[in-house]
């Protein structure tokens, strides 16, 4: 195992591209998954830590992650889609329908 | 000599097995695969009372390689409008998933890749999985309706027949205790009982789901000539549809090689523990020796003499490979290599058989329809896995905490099984039999 | 050095996966990516040891997740050509904050070293050959200190698989049935 500043950069790396991905781009598809990538970045920190104390939980915290992350795909995709139905559009910005 | 060349040296030293056997792995089953279609198109005119292959080599034993070339050669047709990254990488990751999964298994006691990794099966059986991505990928990148829609289809099967399958491996991971594909083995040589008599139904579902896993008749809808042309397979020309293809028939290899391990004891020979019947040991010799005896007793039946000169040839390749088979018995010092030579004897066997049974049922049951296939695996095979894993849970803790003994209990659970399979399959034919009392009753042409 | 080839080999990938990922026109592309963050990221966890979460990453978010997103991508693909954005300074404004941000934490870990104690810097774990086996070790204590949290977790994904169904499964046939 390397050090443990490795994967915290490492992490640091992935969870700002998530950010910046979840920001900035208009396609609500690439939001979601920007989405997952930050939950990944905080799996990779949960799981070295948990190395690093030789705690399992910690990869019983990340496997929790996982399942909740698919749930959250599983929902999400289907708002996009019941969305998609009646709007035509997936981009954030046209779904616009509470703005007064 | 510089740091890196020594750490390579070490690396070199230390993983010499893995990187020998990985090398043999990817040169050896693109041949095997395309010897599998020939063995599948002789098998077929077997059952078809016909012949079968026969002008390109003795016997059609050449027509795998004038395949191969005439793939390569082939003209690389691409789609207008198609998405060309996708178009390009999708072949490669259905067969890059089957090559890698092959990774982690054991060809036998000796030849493997990764040696013995936690969670063996797993590994094999998710990765093997990517190879969805390659098929969905494909048929979307190749812009036709063809192809998305043999995709579309394509994996629909191919994710919930993935259910079925998991579950029914978890009732032979459960007799088993773990994931280590070396253990799985040892502890059926331990049990002197091989799962697929422990858990004939897990084996069964398993047997249907990895056919529908493959894309093999009687579920091969996604790519029937007669219904999606080749389905997601359509705009592939020449070596990418060759990648496809190789990848299909990579992962026949691996299912086959995942029930192996798991249903039929992996590499040991039947009775491995019973003592007076170890002169079976010797049975990869006499198999050998008797094939070389029969090509040599048609050789001298053969009307031309290229082709009685080829059965010569095959009987002095049988006959060389009894040879290399014998040696350890003879030479003391080489006494090591016996196991892995009779293992991955017993190993090919049993895979070759499970391959022949897919080819057979190709050949003699008729294509499912595709609603019939998403009834038959989400309405029977996934409640009937759930139980099953249910039932083999609660044998293992009849004998754990009650006592009983473990085959009353497996006995016990499995007629219960069987009796919610009967219930499954009579809900169906109800369902059946009212769909068609109602086209019945809604056709007035009927009498 | 074996560990620290590895480590670089999938972090890079990562890293560059992520950053292509976010900046393709093509969502199609865009999934591609991401798939292949998620594999190199299964990758590290399995450099850590942590084998059970390696194909468990695998099997659910490439086999399931990535498949779900390309089917929903494939089902909502518009032709529209992409016009510019309204807000002409959001990229810029995004990657600034995420500069600062980046800058912040790093700032954080840096000053770490000077404390007593800090191992964040120190290459040293236990040895490899006194780790537990992995899937014997995450299965004990999460069926018998978080069965609870296990439980709640398979209620929540048939609450989320019923839910999405009824979302996606659209009006007309859900007054049909």
């Amino acid at each position: 195992m390397m050090s443990p500043a490795h994967y915290l950069f490492l992490s640091l790396a992935l969870f700002l591209i998530g950010c910046v991905g979840v920001v900035t781009r208009r396609n609500v598809i690439v939001v979601l998954m920007s989405i997952e990538l930050i939950l990944n970045a905080v799996n990779i920190n949960l799981v070295m830590f948990s190395r690093v104390f030789g705690d399992v939980a910690g990869q019983v915290f990340a496997l929790f992650i996982i399942a909740d992350a698919a749930a959250e795909a599983a929902v999400g995709l289907g708002i996009i889609i019941a969305f998609f139905r009646n709007r035509e559009t997936v981009m954030t910005d046209e779904m616009d329908l509470l703005k007064w | 000599m510089s740091p890196t060349t020594q750490a390579v040296l070490q690396f070199l030293q230390a993983y010499w097995v893995e990187l020998v056997c990985g090398v043999v792995i990817v040169a050896a089953v693109p041949l095997v695969a395309g010897y599998a279609v020939l063995v599948e198109r002789k098998l077929m005119a077997d059952m078809q009372a016909r012949l079968g292959p026969m002008r390109v080599g003795p016997h059609g034993l050449l027509q795998p390689i004038a395949d191969a070339v005439k793939l390569l050669i082939k003209e690389d047709i691409i789609p207008r409008d198609a998405d060309m990254l996708i178009f390009w990488f999708a072949p490669v990751i259905s067969m890059v998933a089957a090559l890698t999964s092959m990774g982690a298994l054991y060809f036998g006691p000796a030849f493997r890749v990764a040696n013995d990794i936690n969670v063996g099966i797993l590994f094999v059986v998710g990765v093997s999985s990517l190879g969805f991505l390659g098929i969905i990928l494909g048929g979307w990148a190749s812009n036709s309706h063809y192809s998305i829609l043999g995709a579309v289809r394509s994996t629909a099967q191919l994710i919930s027949y993935e259910t079925a399958g998991g579950l029914a491996m978890v009732s032979a991971l459960l007799l088993a205790g773990t994931f280590k594909i070396r253990a799985i083995v040892e502890v059926q040589s331990q049990n002197q009982v091989w799962f697929i008599f422990l858990a004939p139904v897990g084996f069964f579902m398993y047997l249907v789901a990895s056919i529908a896993e493959t894309n093999r008749a009687p579920f091969d809808l996604p790519e029937a000539e007669s219904e999606l042309v080749a389905g997601y397979m359509t705009e592939y020309s020449g070596f990418r549809w060759a990648l496809y293809f190789l990848g299909e028939y990579a992962n026949m290899i691996v299912v086959a090689s995942v029930a192996t391990t798991l249903f039929l004891g992996g590499w040991l020979r039947p009775f491995s523990n019973v003592r007076w019947l170890s002169w079976l040991d010797f049975s990869p010799v006499l198999v050998l020796v008797a094939l070389g005896v029969y090509c040599l007793y048609r050789a001298g039946k053969q009307p031309v003499k290229v082709q009685s000169g080829f059965m010569w040839a095959v009987a002095l390749g049988c006959f060389a490979v009894a040879a290399l088979f014998l040696t350890p018995w003879i030479f003391s010092p080489l006494r090591f290599a016996l196991p892995g030579l009779n293992g991955a004897f017993w190993f090919l066997l049993k895979v070759s058989a499970y391959i022949y049974m897919f080819m057979w049922l190709r050949f003699t049951l008729p294509r499912y329809r595709f609603d019939q296939l998403m009834h038959l695996g989400w309405y029977i095979l996934i409640p009937l896995a759930i139980v099953n894993v249910f039932s083999v849970g609660l044998a293992l803790l009849l004998e754990m905490e009650f006592g009983w003994n473990r085959w009353l209990a497996l006995i016990v659970t499995t007629i219960l099984t069987l009796g919610v399979a009967a219930y499954l399959v009579h809900l169906n034919d109800k369902r059946g039999a009212a769909a068609s009392a109602a086209v019945v009753a809604s056709d007035s042409y009927a009498g | 050095m074996l560990d620290s080839i590895v480590f670089y080999f999938f972090a890079g990938i990562a890293v560059l996966s992520a950053a292509l990922m976010v900046t393709r026109r093509n969502v199609m592309h865009s999934a591609v990516f991401l798939v292949t963050t998620l594999l190199s990221i299964a990758g590290i966890f399995l450099q850590l040891r942590a084998e059970f979460l390696f194909v468990t990453q695998i099997i659910v978010y490439v086999g399931g997740i990535m498949v779900l997103f390309i089917f929903v991508i494939m089902l909502v693909r518009l032709d529209v050509p992409l016009h510019q954005m309204r807000f002409r300074f959001q990229r810029l404004v995004a990657l600034l904050v995420a500069f600062a941000l980046g800058v912040e934490v790093l700032v954080i870990l840096l000053l770490a070293r000077k404390l007593p104690g800090a191992g964040l810097f120190v290459q040293s774990t236990a040895p490899v050959s006194k780790l537990p086996p992995n899937s014997e070790e995450l299965s004990r204590t999460l069926f018998s200190n978080y069965l609870l949290p296990f439980e709640i977790a398979s209620v929540l994904l048939l609450v989320a698989m019923v839910g999405a169904v009824v979302m996606a499964k659209g009006r007309k046939r859900a007054d049909e049935s």
